[in-house]
């Protein structure tokens, strides 16, 4: 066959293609310009899409508000919607922490909720300002290699971590947003001298470093890993998927008022007019939506008189360093230490 | 037989085309004026960046290697060895092109959990590298004339000596700009190294990205890594530079013939061919099986699969669109006519070249948010995103199958009464346009694959199938996963069957 001839015959089918590209991309442009109440909500979600979309979906069924999100790490979003300011397209933003909600109400970008969202959950695990309501909770905790470790074996406090004993064996993800206000909660709690000696600590120690709580988790229980700090649903979603029982990795809570046993909370900020916007966070806080995260992602609800996953200790036995959520906001300070101890 | 005048409409429409190509390298140099020079300094003076940089060109440097050895052993072996099925092979070098650095990595991750580190970087890479070497090589082997050998052999040179001297020559051309390609997608490559923790410029630069107060440091960081890649571009350029080759006489030469070798020898051959598209795909695409058979936590709706297929078709199609608009004049102007300013001019069209996805992307976004926020996370910018990354690939096709159309064809036309452009209308786009489209087909092929920029540029709501298997190997789903991986190699595979042809790499002539 002559050469180009084989050529020619992929042409007819490159030409309509771009040809249907041009006309989607018309009819693209043109939804741009209907009108604002018609706009789907947008929301920047800084959790796995995984978790979330069915719950954006069962919203949408629900209420008839079509939703488009964004998924990305909460950091990222974070520093995004400061870069955006007032051109942000997002109405709503679904934190993975209330660090980063706390930055984002300094920052001056987001509505206050009304009462009778923030009132819906209970006062200590939402914000102080009514600027962001708490979503669900979860708790920081330490998951072991159940075959080459006991409970007791595992250090009862992550401070131990920078022994020798523990070289090379532990690790977390140092750009996820919870380890993040882990490491706040630990500034706030002892001081920034002693949290940045315990991540240069880490750090000397060979800690291994991941992107994600889930990659943790994974690697411990593949018996790679043999301690990493992650929040608690990871361990409950993995072992609902293929049984308690066959879980290599195990859980030990940290004792009470250890840095590493902070209880953090999700949470959701209003950030534009949207008419929709207040409904879908009141969504989140309702029924429906806090049963959502009991069943599906093993978080504590936080709203009084829903039943928390079982198997889980009461979120009131859970004590964490004593510090205010509000106390979470100033992640710039954190991050930065983070970044110079070499971590990132 | 270039006339160094370009027409003025040409001149200006492929400067304007440079111009356009390089407004996120400029963009970007613009955002770094804004950042303090203590930033730079602290930036540049941490030890981190010096690992950095070491991982990041050993790594280019080790795959470079790798992909130069069994990339021209297999282009050896599919010029010079009679194979059964022998159109087959060349199918089967070029599917690694099909398969993004991502998946693969993803697959092996599935197959030996917890890998990570330089190796499996390097091992995934290397295999899906292959084909920029294999391709190129094997074509210029197609078109090497094998009297030179045979002068060679003749004044006494031995069997490997005269095809060292003979016909080797003749392909290094090839073989550097094949291993070029291979440098840049290493220095680029974000998913893989990614999924395995081996931590490069590329992994830095995001994690600094989508960390709360690393922005600065992630545009310090992505200079680095321009500089670095225009640094490989340069040494490239140097190397070739040094030993053109003509032929001079007359007469035609006589093309390498394919030889039947024995059996043994033909095993290891085939071995050798092998190598590649079995660690790309073959493990890959088993393991995706294989998790699909264990289940998914979650069910896949196929109407989110059909979303993303035509997203992804869609955006690519347009980016490819886009850089063929950018880059016909830049490719005609760049095939006929020579100088100072049509260096200068492919050079802009070029820039993309040493751009790796997430640096580009890094600088849409703020020229977007800054300058036109109306197309702020719009479709069209993520489509100038890909035309500015892959226009290289276009403009190169059009170069090659312009400069192959002889001027003294259009110059007949022209005597016969037609005007300058319909002369070319008549005679050099029939001739030229399959080779362009190939080029386009490419650009199309590698955005459909392309996940830093796809991932900070797509509009919200917007998946593609990229976007989709990303977000799902970083959750507790990759049997989720194994679906959109399958649908994107098979699209991929479509495309990459069409580039498999040696004539692709070789234009008609």
């Amino acid at each position: 066959m002559h050469p180009s001839r084989t050529l020619r015959l992929a042409l007819p089918a490159i030409a309509p293609t771009l040809g249907l590209v041009l006309v989607l991309s018309a009819c693209g442009g043109s939804s741009d310009e209907a009108d604002a109440s018609d706009d789907p909500l947008t929301v920047y979600v800084g959790r796995d899409e995984e978790l979330v979309a069915p719950l954006l979906e069962q919203f949408t069924e629900e209420t008839g508000i079509e939703v488009e999100a964004r998924y990305a790490g909460t950091p990222e979003l974070a520093a995004t919607l400061l870069d955006e300011g007032e051109n942000s397209p997002a109405d709503v933003f679904l934190s993975q922490d209330a660090g980063a909600l706390g930055a984002l109400s300094d920052a001056g970008l987001v509505d206050a909720l009304p009462d009778e969202i923030t009132g819906a959950v209970s006062p200590e695990l939402t914000s102080t300002d009514g600027t962001w309501v708490g979503v669900t909770g979860r708790a920081r905790v330490i998951a072991y290699d159940g075959e080459e470790l006991s409970a007791d074996e595992v250090p009862d406090s992550v401070t131990d971590l920078t022994a020798d004993e523990w070289e090379g064996r532990v690790g977390f993800p140092p750009g996820n947003a919870s380890f993040q206000s882990f490491v706040t909660g630990y500034r706030v709690a002892e001081g920034d001298a002693a949290a940045q000696a315990w991540l240069e600590g880490m750090a000397d120690n060979d800690v291994q470093s991941y992107e994600k709580n889930g990659e943790v988790l994974e690697a411990v229980n593949s018996g790679q890993l043999d301690l990493g700090l992650i929040n608690h649903y990871y361990w409950f979603q993995t072992a609902a998927e293929v049984g308690a029982e066959n879980m290599r990795a195990q859980l030990k809570f940290p004792e009470a008022g250890d840095p590493g046993a902070l209880v953090n909370v999700t949470g959701a900020a209003v950030l534009s007019d949207h008419p929709d916007a207040r409904a879908f966070v009141e969504y989140l806080v309702s029924e429906a939506g806090q049963t959502y995260f009991v069943e599906n992602t093993y978080e504590y609800p936080l709203v009084p008189g829903i039943a928390a996953p079982e198997g889980l200790p009461a979120l009131e036995e859970l004590q964490g360093p004593e510090i205010d959520l509000s106390d979470l906001a100033d992640l710039e300070t954190t991050v930065t230490m983070i970044d110079e101890s070499g971590l990132s | 037989m270039t006339s160094t005048r370009p027409p003025l409409p040409l001149l200006i429409a492929a400067a304007a085309g440079a111009l356009v190509a390089s407004v996120p390298l400029v963009y970007l140099l613009v955002r770094a004026g804004e950042i303090g020079l203590d930033t730079f300094a602290d930036v540049l003076v941490r030890p981190r960046t010096a690992e950095l940089l070491v991982s990041s060109l050993g790594l280019a440097l080790a795959v470079c290697a790798t992909t130069l050895v069994l990339g021209v052993a297999s282009a050896w072996i599919l010029a010079t060895v009679r194979l059964p099925g022998h159109r087959w092979w060349w199918v089967l070098t070029a599917l690694p092109l099909a398969v993004p650095s991502y998946v693969a990595a993803f697959g092996w991750l599935s197959t030996v959990p917890g890998w990570s580190g330089f190796v499996p970087a390097w091992f995934v890479l290397s295999a899906v590298c292959v084909p920029y070497v294999a391709l190129p090589v094997g074509a210029a082997l197609r078109r090497a004339d094998a009297d030179l050998a045979l002068v060679a052999r003749s004044l006494g040179r031995g069997r490997w000596a005269s095809w060292r001297t003979g016909v080797l020559p003749q392909v290094t051309p090839a073989a550097g700009a094949g291993t070029l390609l291979v440098a840049l997608y290493v220095l680029s490559d974000f998913g893989a190294v990614a999924l395995l923790r081996f931590p490069v410029f590329t992994f830095a630069i995001q994690r600094q990205y989508g960390s709360f107060v690393g922005r600065d440091n992630a545009v310090v960081l992505a200079l680095v890594l321009v500089a670095l890649a225009l640094a490989v571009v340069g040494l490239e350029r140097w190397v070739r530079g040094r030993g053109e080759r003509r032929r001079i006489g007359s007469g035609t030469g006589r093309p390498l013939s394919p030889v039947a070798v024995a059996p043994v020898p033909t095993l290891s051959c085939v071995a050798v061919l092998l190598l590649a598209p079995v660690v790309a795909i073959g493990v890959p695409v088993v393991a995706l099986f294989r998790r699909l058979a264990q289940g998914t936590a979650r069910a896949l709706d196929p109407a989110d699969l059909l979303d993303a297929t035509v997203s992804t078709m869609t955006v690519a199609a347009g980016g490819a669109a886009l850089a063929l608009v950018l880059a016909v004049p830049i490719g005609v102007l760049a095939a006929r006519h020579r100088g100072v300013v049509v260096d200068a001019v492919e050079a802009g069209g070029f820039s993309g070249h040493a751009l790796p996805g997430i640096v580009v992307a890094l600088s849409l976004v703020y020229l977007s948010l800054r300058v036109v926020p109306s197309l702020y996370q719009g479709m069209i910018v993520l489509m100038f995103a890909y035309a500015v990354l892959f226009l290289p690939k276009a403009i190169g096709a059009t170069r090659t199958s312009v400069g192959q159309v002889p001027p003294a064809l259009t110059e007949v036309a022209r005597s016969l009464g037609r005007p300058p452009v319909a002369a070319h209308r008549a005679v050099t786009w029939p001739l030229a346009t399959p080779g362009i489209a190939a080029g386009g087909l490419l650009v199309m092929l590698t955005a459909m694959k392309e996940l830093p920029a796809t991932l900070l540029l797509r509009p919200t709501g917007t998946d593609t199938l990229a976007t989709e298997i990303w977000s799902r190997t970083s959750s507790a789903a990759y049997g989720a996963a194994s679906w959109y991986a399958l649908a994107l190699l098979l699209v991929a595979a479509v495309p990459a069957f069409w580039l498999s042809r040696p004539v692709t790499w070789d234009g008609p002539r």
